[in-house]
């Protein structure tokens, strides 16, 4: 965006402090712009015909440095781009990249919707939700146009999730848009040769697409600049995602060098970068090692700007640390650390109900959390100020002590004698050293949990209720 | 809940039947601990019928490694190359042709500091190679400035047998208890940098070992092989000093790197243990910029500790555990170095084997019913490792303590790739939407 003060957003804005989007002033309104935390929509004064050219002025000003490209319709709708910055610390990173996985038109059906089905139905709770995939590609291997179509056919009829055509044939990718014209698929892609047939189709059926040149900047910008020219503004750019030795290097340093002069304000050149990280399995015949260096060159990508990436292997040992990472790239960096120390309740205690001790690290804190929710164990869960450090490292930096516990239960005002029927608490395994030290500043019972709360379950069939003394 | 049994008890199970060669359809499942140290009497072929399965799993790994930057030929369908001519009238025939072009980053002024580990003879040790830290100009793999020195690893060695996941543990069971066979077998068979000795029984809640005895250990690794290394106390903030202390003693003139000086310790006494027999200092703090500005300014003002003496590890926390925190911190101080913050101007070690703590690199599956199946465990593992130590990688980290075989090479083979080291053949992707994979 091109401000950098609330009070250059300010200038634009009604200021009349009515507070309807929330904030009571304005001035509060227009931090919020610059942060990004809230929309310029939100202000619903401005939308009045009255401020039109302000809103218009103020709009353009906000949008963000790299173009925000949305691919498919509806719910599964998937944004990518819309990036401000260089690293995630200085704001944080929009638009979390699209994950793909491909099928070709030459499988046959009932493989075609059996990997459909999987890539549609893989999910992983984390932290409160689920991590998921996002789209299919469809690759024409027979290059025949009705194979191909055929096979789009199919994929839309077992799932929502938004396409990417994929053919360098034309005649291929024409046929997948009478099919899927009307979902706003990705096309992929015009290159050097059939650029000028492929943007017809892009303006024809108005779907994003994808512009080629491996390892070749200028041409990519020369792409890129002509079919903006043609009123073509939901671009993606594949610099070539090339698998192995210098030239991978070369990649990183291509998607390096894109995103930097976009960020400077290049605008010919300011849009979502697909990586192929697919292009490992041309490195590798074997499915292991080319399925791994595959999620590590999607991880490579994934942590240096690539905005959507296309896949093979749907193998968990792949998709759940690409999911993983993604989510650690793209987690907001201003979001709060910690939780509140406090004793909390899990379904429904009784006195005869175990409390469960751990960090106030959040994503330690929320994985415990849903460990025992899910599986239904009523019990206090508490949430020791350990400053947001997990367990491990807060036993070893002494952040996790048994004076920190027994403060942690006087401020909670949970009075273990009073409150449980066992006057006990369960530490972490990885917390077993300080089993003595709490007995003693706490003068209660105390176990010692599993290393991991995935383990509580198994661990209270055999240790739970404690045996009375 | 999966009932554990040992390998010993197995072999109880069978003692009567006499000789067993195989178990035909046996599989291993569920969470089993190979308990090869405890017990005795093991039977050396049950050992191996039931080991088969894992057995595969760490030759399939092993492959991993082996089929690394080796390219296949390129298997194309017919695809038609899209023909020429005008099918519909195009707004524009003629590309507007464009020049790329982009800038260094200007503000990337300063030198990271470059700390060398190990001496060799002609340095007043006895080690046949050295590893040098640091010294860059840019973020790494960048093109703004060349890395003057690759990535390195240095592969965990224990005092003593310590928990471990499956995956790991098939490929120490031979050396468990015998560190400096593990050292050596670390260095020979997994192309490991350096080692690290983790002097962990000297914990007094553990065997509370003498640190004097614990010294002995540390010599006999540096016997045993002639790579630079780490020297890693147990953690207790009571214990570490001494143990530090008697351990750079008898490891004089070796430039070893001492773990860690923390704002938590005696950080002076571990500092001073460097500066006396010299050695370099790791500086470790828990992901806090500040803190680690704060423990490297007291080691170099207060305790005397040269600039090339020093090593960060501002920690490392597993994918899906906080790797978010531990990539952004390291990415921060590697940044304010280059922009000449000269109290963080210090290469960065990471613990990746920390990665293994995550339960998607050890649990047989989710303990959460609504997720979809997690395959083998034998093959997520590894990968947590690699995923982990690769993020830090591009934050910046320059040493890694890593665990699993497949792991460190695994890395090594990207950031060598990425730093340049690595000649292949290429791979034409220009039709890479017909290749059939």
């Amino acid at each position: 965006m091109k401000l950098n003060s609330p009070l250059q957003a300010y200038k634009f804005l009604p200021g009349t402090n009515c507070g309807e989007c929330g904030e009571t002033t304005c001035m509060a309104f227009a931090s919020h712009l610059i942060d990004r935390s809230l929309k310029l929509t939100d202000c619903t004064p401005i939308l009045d015909d009255k401020f039109k050219k302000k809103y218009a002025e103020l709009d353009g000003l906000l949008a963000p440095e790299i173009r925000e490209v949305e691919i498919g319709v509806g719910d599964n709708i998937v944004k990518i781009g819309g990036d401000d910055v260089l690293y995630r610390h200085k704001l944080t990173f929009f638009n979390q990249n699209a994950l793909a996985y491909d099928v070709w038109d030459t499988m046959d059906e009932a493989d075609l919707v059996a990997r459909v089905e999987q890539i549609r139905d893989f999910k992983k709770f984390y932290v409160g939700e689920y991590l998921l995939l996002d789209m299919i590609a469809v690759r024409s291997i027979s290059g025949d146009p009705k194979k191909f179509a055929d096979t789009v056919k199919k994929v839309m009829d077992t799932t929502d999730l938004p396409l990417i055509l994929c053919s360098f044939n034309p005649k291929v990718l024409k046929a997948g848009l009478e099919v899927a014209g009307d979902k706003n698929p990705l096309i992929y892609a015009a290159n050097k040769d059939n650029w000028q047939e492929v943007a017809d189709l892009a303006l024809e059926y108005n779907v994003p697409v994808a512009l080629f040149a491996p390892n070749d900047l200028d041409m990519l910008k020369s792409l890129a600049k002509t079919f903006l020219e043609m009123g073509m503004e939901n671009l993606v750019l594949d610099p070539g995602t090339f698998p192995t030795g210098k030239d991978l290097r070369t990649t990183l340093h291509n998607f390096l060098k894109i995103r930097r002069a976009g960020i400077a304000g290049d605008r010919d050149i300011a849009f979502p970068i697909m990586a192929v990280p697919l292009t490992a399995w041309m490195a590798h015949d074997d499915p292991v090692s080319a399925s791994y260096w595959e999620t590590v060159v999607a991880s490579v990508f994934t942590i240096k700007y690539g905005d959507i990436m296309l896949l093979h292997s749907i193998e968990p040992y792949a998709l759940l640390p690409e999911m993983h990472i993604r989510d650690t790239i793209y987690t907001d960096p201003r979001k709060p650390v910690t939780v509140d120390p406090a004793v909390n309740e899990v379904g429904s205690p009784t006195a005869d109900s175990p409390v469960i001790v751990t960090t106030n690290f959040a994503l330690t804190y929320y994985t415990v959390e849903s460990d025992l929710s899910s599986n239904d164990i009523d019990c206090y869960i508490m949430a020791v100020d350990t400053d947001g450090i997990g367990v491990e490292a807060a036993v070893a930096g002494g952040q996790l002590t048994a004076a920190k516990i027994k403060k942690g239960l006087d401020d909670a005002g949970f009075d273990l004698k009073d409150k449980t029927s066992h006057n006990t608490l369960i530490l972490p395994g990885l917390a077993a050293r300080l089993q003595g030290d709490v007995e003693d500043e706490v003068g209660s019972n105390v176990m010692i949990g599993p290393p991991d709360s995935g383990r509580i379950p198994g661990w209270m069939e055999t240790n739970w209720p404690p045996e009375k003394k | 809940m999966t009932k554990k049994i040992k390998l010993s008890d197995i072999t109880d199970m069978f003692k009567d039947l006499g000789d067993v060669e195989a178990l035909e359809g046996v599989t291993i499942e569920g969470d089993i601990e190979l308990d090869i140290s405890g017990g005795g009497g093991l039977n050396p072929a049950l050992a191996y019928a039931l080991g088969h399965e894992t057995a595969q799993i760490s030759l399939h790994l092993a492959n991993i490694s082996r089929m690394l930057g080796y390219p296949i030929d390129q298997v194309f369908a017919g695809t038609a190359a899209p023909t020429a001519g005008i099918a519909a009238p195009a707004r524009l025939n003629e590309l507007i042709s464009s020049k790329f072009e982009v800038g260094n980053v200007e503000e990337w002024k300063h030198t990271i500091q470059e700390v060398t580990l190990g001496a060799t003879s002609a340095d007043g040790g006895s080690r046949k190679s050295t590893v040098t830290l640091g010294g860059e100009n840019a973020l790494p793999f960048y093109f703004d400035a060349e890395m003057p020195h690759r990535n390195y690893v240095t592969m965990d060695v224990f005092d003593m047998p310590i928990g471990m996941a499956k995956a790991v543990k098939m490929n120490y069971e031979d050396v468990i208890n015998d560190p400096a066979e593990w050292a050596k077998k670390v260095v020979r068979d997994f192309n490991a940098d350096m080692v690290t000795i983790h002097l962990i029984s000297t914990d007094p809640l553990i065997n509370d070992t003498p640190a004097r005895e614990a010294a002995k250990v540390v010599e006999d690794v540096l016997q045993a092989v002639d790579v630079p290394i780490v020297i890693g106390g147990s953690g207790n903030p009571q214990k570490d000093p001494e143990v530090l202390e008697k351990a750079a003693e008898v490891a004089e003139g070796e430039r070893c790197l001492l773990a860690s000086a923390s704002l938590n310790l005696d950080y002076e006494r571990i500092a001073k243990a460097a500066n006396d027999y010299g050695h370099a200092v790791l500086s470790w703090t828990q992901l806090e910029i500040n803190a680690q500005k704060e423990l490297n300014r007291k080691l170099m003002k207060q305790c005397d500790v040269p600039r090339e003496n020093i090593v960060m590890d501002p920690t490392t926390a597993a994918l899906g555990y906080g790797l978010d925190y531990a990539y952004t911190n390291m990415e921060r101080i590697r940044l304010a170095g280059l922009m000449g913050d000269d109290e963080l101007t210090f290469p960065m070690s990471s613990g990746t084997t920390n990665a293994w703590g995550a339960r998607e690199s050890w649990m047989v599956s989710s303990p959460l019913k609504q997720d979809s199946d997690w395959g083998p465990r034998e093959y997520r593992g590894p990968i947590w490792e690699i995923v982990t130590g690769l993020t830090l990688a591009l934050a910046g980290n320059d040493l890694f303590m890593m665990m699993h075989p497949t792991s460190v090479q695994v890395v090594k083979e990207l950031t060598q790739t990425l730093f340049g080291l690595k000649e292949e053949e290429p791979i034409d992707i220009t039709n890479w939407i017909g290749a059939e994979v």
